[in-house]
C-alpha cells in the first residue's frame, strides 16, 4: 500500500560525517557488491568507452568557498534518506514502493514495479535509479537482509556501507530513539536535513564538517622575504633607482 | 526532465482524445450513422493510442494492471481508473449515435465530465511533483485542460473553437512567464541540497562519477534548450494562431483537418518544452540546475 504510515515505531537510518569523510568511495563499492549479490544492480558496457550502471550510493566532491577562512573539499555520499514524508512512495501506482511502520525502511517491491520512474521524479534527492537490465526501480534497503540477518556475526548485522567505511563517517542506528549513538551525534554535532523545505522529513541525517579556524601561515613564508646586503645589497639599491 | 517521445505522445494525442470524447459526449456534434462511427473512433483511437504510448515508457509493463490498485495516493493510479471508466461510460453514447437508439444524453454528459476528469489526473502527475518547481503550479493542470477543450472543440467544429485555440497562447504564455522564475522561487541551491550553505559556498570539485547514469540522463536534460525561444514562438503559432486564422476561413471539414494537423504539431513542440525546460533539483547535486 502506498499510503504512508501515520508514524514508526524505529526510525532506522543513517548518520553521515562529512567531517571524517574522506570520499574513498568504499561505501560505493561495498554497498553495489553487497546488493549485486543480492537484488542485482546491473552494468551496461562497465569495461567500455561508455560505462554505466546502477549504484544505490554516490559519492560526490565539492570545493566551499568559506567566507572568513580557507576554503575546504568536502566529500558528500549521497544515498535514500528514508524520509518520514516520501514522495516516491505515495506517487507509486502500484504499491511497490513502500515505507515499513514497524521501521520505518522505505522498499520497492520488484514484483509489482512496473518501472514508470514516477517515484524517481518525485525524489528531490536522486535516491533511485532505474535498473537498466531488470526494467525495475532500484534504492538503498538500508541492506534490510543484514541488519536482521542473524546467519550473520553480530558486528556484521549493519548496512555494508557502514560496515565498511574505514574512517568511520557513516553510523547507523535508530533516530526515533533519543538515547541512541545516532541520535546523540546529531544532537551533539548539529545534525541537518538535505533541503527541508521540500517537506520530506529526511530520517537520515548529515553532520557538518568542523570549523577549520584562520589559514594558518606557511612556516617557509618569512624566508621568502630575502634581504641583500653587501655588493648585491649595493647593486639592489642602485638598479632600484635607475 | 528528459523528453521522452512516448510520453510526450501520450500526453498530447490523449488530451485531444479525451477532449474530443468529452465534447461528444456532451452531444457538441450530434451525428448520427457512419459519420457518428468515424468521429467516435477519431476520439476514442486517439485516446486508446495515447494510452498505448504511455506503456512504451515503462521499464516492467507485464505489471501494468496492477497500477489500478494505489488510487488512494496515486495520481497515476487515478488516471489509469478516470481513462478507462469514462471509455467504458462512453461506449454506450457512441453506440447509441451511431446506431440511433436515442439513449439519454445524461450518460455522454457523465462520460464527457470523467474525460476531462482524465485529462486533469494526467496534468496532477506532473504537477504534484514539487521536486519540479516548474510544474509544480495550479497553471499545469490549467494548461493540460486548456489544450483538450481547444482540440477537442476544434475536431468538433464548434464556433468557439478559434476562441478556445486563442485561450492556449494566452495560457502557454502565463505557463512560461511564471515556469520561468519557478525554480529560483522554489529557493533550493547546491548549498541547500548539500547542507554546505551552513559553511559557505560549495561547487563541484569532483563529479560522483564521470560516465551518465539514470539520474543524468532522465532527469538532468540540457540539449537542446538553446532552441527554447524559437520553439515557444513556432509552438504558439503553430498550436493556437494557424489554426484559429484557418477556422474562421471557409474550407469546411479540410480546413478541420489542417487547422488539427497544425495544431498537433504545435502542441508536440509545446509539450517537448514542457518537460525539456522542466529542471529537477537533483541536478543540483551535479552542479547543473535542470
Amino acid at each position: 500500500m502506498t499510503a504512508l504510515p501515520r508514524s514508526t515505531e524505529k526510525k532506522l537510518g543513517l548518520v553521515i560525517d562529512l567531517d571524517t569523510c574522506v570520499g574513498c568511495q568504499a561505501c560505493v563499492t561495498a554497498c553495489k557488491g553487497w546488493n549485486d549479490a543480492g537484488i542485482g544492480l546491473s552494468d551496461q558496457d562497465p569495461y567500455g568507452a561508455d560505462p554505466s550502471g546502477t549504484f544505490l550510493n554516490r559519492v560526490h566532491a565539492y570545493q566551499v568557498a568559506v567566507p572568513d577562512g580557507p576554503a575546504q573539499v568536502v566529500t558528500f555520499p549521497r544515498s535514500c534518506l528514508h524520509c518520514d514524508n516520501a514522495p516516491c512512495v505515495t506517487v507509486c501506482p502500484t504499491g511497490a514502493s513502500y515505507k515499513r511502520a514497524e521501521d520505518g525502511i522505505v522498499l520497492v517491491n520488484e514484483d509489482a514495479c512496473i518501472g514508470c520512474g514516477l517515484c524517481a521524479w518525485a525524489c528531490p534527492y536522486g535516491a533511485r535509479e532505474m535498473d537498466a537490465d531488470q526494467g525495475v526501480m532500484k534504492k538503498c534497503t538500508l541492506c534490510v537482509d543484514r541488519i536482521y540477518n542473524e546467519t550473520l556475526p553480530e558486528e556484521d548485522r549493519e548496512p555494508a556501507c557502514v560496515r565498511t567505511c574505514p574512517t568511520n563517517a557513516r553510523h547507523f542506528g535508530d533516530l526515533a530513539d533519543p538515547g541512541s549513538t545516532v541520535s546523540r551525534l546529531v544532537a551533539d554535532r548539529g545534525g541537518y536535513d538535505l533541503m527541508p523545505d521540500m517537506g520530506t522529513k529526511p530520517v537520515n541525517k548529515y553532520l557538518p564538517p568542523r570549523a577549520k579556524g584562520p589559514g594558518t601561515a606557511n612556516p617557509l613564508t618569512p624566508l621568502l622575504d630575502v634581504q641583500a646586503t653587501g655588493v648585491a645589497g649595493w647593486l639592489d639599491r642602485m638598479l632600484g633607482k635607475i | 526532465m528528459h523528453p521522452a517521445p512516448s510520453v510526450i505522445l501520450f500526453s498530447t494525442l490523449s488530451g485531444l482524445g479525451f477532449g474530443f470524447l468529452a465534447l461528444l459526449g456532451w452531444g457538441a456534434l450530434q451525428p448520427s450513422g457512419w459519420a457518428a462511427f468515424f468521429l467516435w473512433a477519431l476520439g476514442y483511437g486517439l485516446a486508446v493510442a495515447g494510452l498505448m504510448a504511455s506503456a512504451f515508457h515503462l521499464g516492467n509493463p507485464k505489471n501494468a494492471l496492477k497500477a489500478f490498485t494505489q488510487w488512494r495516493t496515486s495520481w497515476l493510479s487515478r488516471e489509469a481508473w478516470a481513462s478507462v471508466v469514462t471509455l467504458l461510460i462512453l461506449a454506450p453514447m457512441a453506440l447509441s449515435d451511431i446506431f440511433g437508439l436515442g439513449q439519454p444524453r445524461l450518460i455522454g454528459q457523465i462520460g464527457g465530465v470523467l474525460a476531462l476528469v482524465t485529462v486533469l489526473t494526467t496534468a496532477m502527475i506532473y504537477t504534484q511533483i514539487k521536486a519540479v518547481p516548474r510544474w509544480h503550479h495550479w497553471l499545469t493542470p490549467v494548461m493540460f485542460l486548456t489544450f483538450a477543450l481547444a482540440g477537442g472543440a476544434m475536431l468538433s467544429g464548434m464556433r468557439i473553437a478559434p476562441v478556445l485555440l486563442l485561450a492556449v497562447a494566452v495560457v502557454l504564455w502565463a505557463v512560461w512567464q511564471v515556469g520561468d522564475g519557478a525554480f529560483a522561487r522554489a529557493g533550493q541551491t547546491m548549498g541547500t541540497a548539500t547542507g554546505l550553505d551552513r559553511l559557505g559556498v560549495p561547487s563541484v570539485l569532483d563529479p560522483a562519477h564521470t560516465a551518465g547514469n539514470y539520474l543524468k540522463r532522465g532527469m538532468i536534460f540540457v540539449v537542446g534548450r538553446k532552441h527554447a525561444a524559437k520553439l515557444r514562438k513556432l509552438a504558439l503559432v503553430l498550436a493556437s494562431v494557424l489554426p484559429a486564422v484557418i477556422l474562421l476561413l471557409p474550407l469546411g471539414v479540410w480546413g478541420i483537418a489542417l487547422a488539427t494537423t497544425l495544431h498537433l504539431a504545435g502542441a508536440l513542440a509545446a509539450r517537448w518544452l514542457f518537460f525539456a525546460e522542466a529542471e529537477h533539483v537533483v541536478g543540483l547535486y551535479y552542479g547543473a540546475r535542470g
